[in-house]
């Protein structure tokens, strides 16, 4: 596990919907696209920017799915930096807070 | 037909109202041969009677606009938009619901600029233009989209008798209460003809390819949206438009059924269709 924690924000300059139980997300910037598992959806509308990425893993993602803390939080992080790469999700070592 | 030629003001404008997607736009000129292109171009979308919702003054230059194969740019400047493409440069104040072209006396140009305003105006209600052929049969609008030589054209020229063709281009799409309504457009692509003034409720979009034999599968909404974004004509670098945009492609695969339709190009792919 690890010794600091992450803290996750949805970025402003997307658009994002839920269609058919699944989350469609698109960059505003480029118009690119994205669709979320159901895991990644549940991570992606508990990025309040104030919530650590391990207490959402425990509290959301363990709670709703069968599978351990360890490999949960090491797909979320993975997850969270796929997203950041795009520039849809900000990650922090602090709290984020947004305008 | 002269109802269209008609003095605006007494400053020597002459005047032909377009109605599309039931919006009527006035473009004004001194120039009355091209008022007449703008007829022969726009016959059956001049609107006689109802005010103009928006004005446009075309100004008419001789030639040597700055790059002729320039793309298009659309942005907004201290609540004007600016368009510029290598034939035209265009402004335009929606609250003041006035704009000026710069062009020179052909139809495709300011036909390039009634298409850019109305996506600006169908993306803050919940419509859109799409690259799409459209017909109405038994009082239903089918949508048939893809990109450049999916088929849209094709679709259009294997329509049956029975069918009325909206476009074989641009279609319109317009959110009317909880419904989507596509209307007929000027908007000609490869057939080379405009599509009937009429609207119908839309039953159905097809997300068009070609194939050796004729199947209709249903599209995830996911993937309808995504394909559906793809082929949606929109000009403008704005992320709020943008923004909008991407709501009301959800919303509209939500409302309407999308399928892809594998079609061999002969006349049977219509006995799916309706």
């Amino acid at each position: 596990m690890p010794n600091s924690d992450k803290y996750i924000a949805r970025s402003t300059a997307i658009a994002s919907r839920i269609l058919a139980d699944e989350m469609i997300i698109m960059s505003a910037a480029d118009s690119t696209l994205f669709s979320l598992n159901p895991a990644g959806t549940v991570i992606w509308e508990a990025a309040d920017g104030k919530t650590p990425l391990l207490r959402i893993v425990e509290d959301k993602v363990c709670a709703e799915f069968d599978i351990g803390i360890e490999q949960a939080y090491a797909d979320a992080e993975e997850f969270v930096q796929g997203l950041a790469e795009h520039g849809i999700l900000l990650v922090s070592d602090v709290p984020i807070i947004q305008k | 037909m002269p109802l269209s030629m008609q003095p605006s003001d007494g400053s020597g404008c002459l005047e032909v109202s377009i109605e599309i997607g039931g919006i009527p736009i006035a473009l004004r000129t001194t120039d009355s041969s091209f008022l007449k292109i703008l007829h022969d171009r726009y016959a059956n979308y001049i609107k006689a009677s109802s005010p103009a919702e928006f004005t446009f003054d075309v100004e008419l230059v001789s030639a040597g606009m700055a790059d002729p194969d320039a793309d298009v740019r659309v942005w907004i400047e201290g609540g004007d938009w600016q368009f510029e493409r290598g034939d035209f440069r265009a402004e335009w104040n929606p609250e003041r619901r006035q704009g000026r072209i710069r062009q020179t006396a052909n139809p495709y140009s300011v036909d390039s600029v009634l298409r850019i305003v109305h996506t600006l105006l169908l993306a803050r209600e919940g419509g859109f233009l799409l690259h799409a052929s459209s017909a109405v049969r038994n009082g239903k609008a089918f949508l048939f989209s893809g990109l450049s030589e999916a088929g849209k054209t094709t679709m259009a020229r294997l329509a049956p008798p029975d069918t009325s063709l909206l476009t074989d281009e641009a279609s319109y799409v317009r959110r009317v209460g909880a419904r989507y309504v596509a209307y007929g457009t000027p908007f000609a692509g490869d057939l080379g003809e405009p599509g009937k003034n009429i609207s119908a409720p839309i039953a159905a979009l097809y997300l068009l390819a070609k194939s050796s034999e004729n199947q209709i599968t249903p599209v995830e909404p996911a993937e309808a949206v995504r394909r559906l974004m793809r082929n949606i004509l929109f000009f403008a670098h704005d992320e709020e438009l943008v923004r909008m945009v991407f709501q009301s492609a959800c919303a509209f695969v939500a409302a309407v059924p999308v399928f892809q339709l594998s079609f061999y190009p002969d006349h049977r792919v219509w006995d799916l269709i309706g």
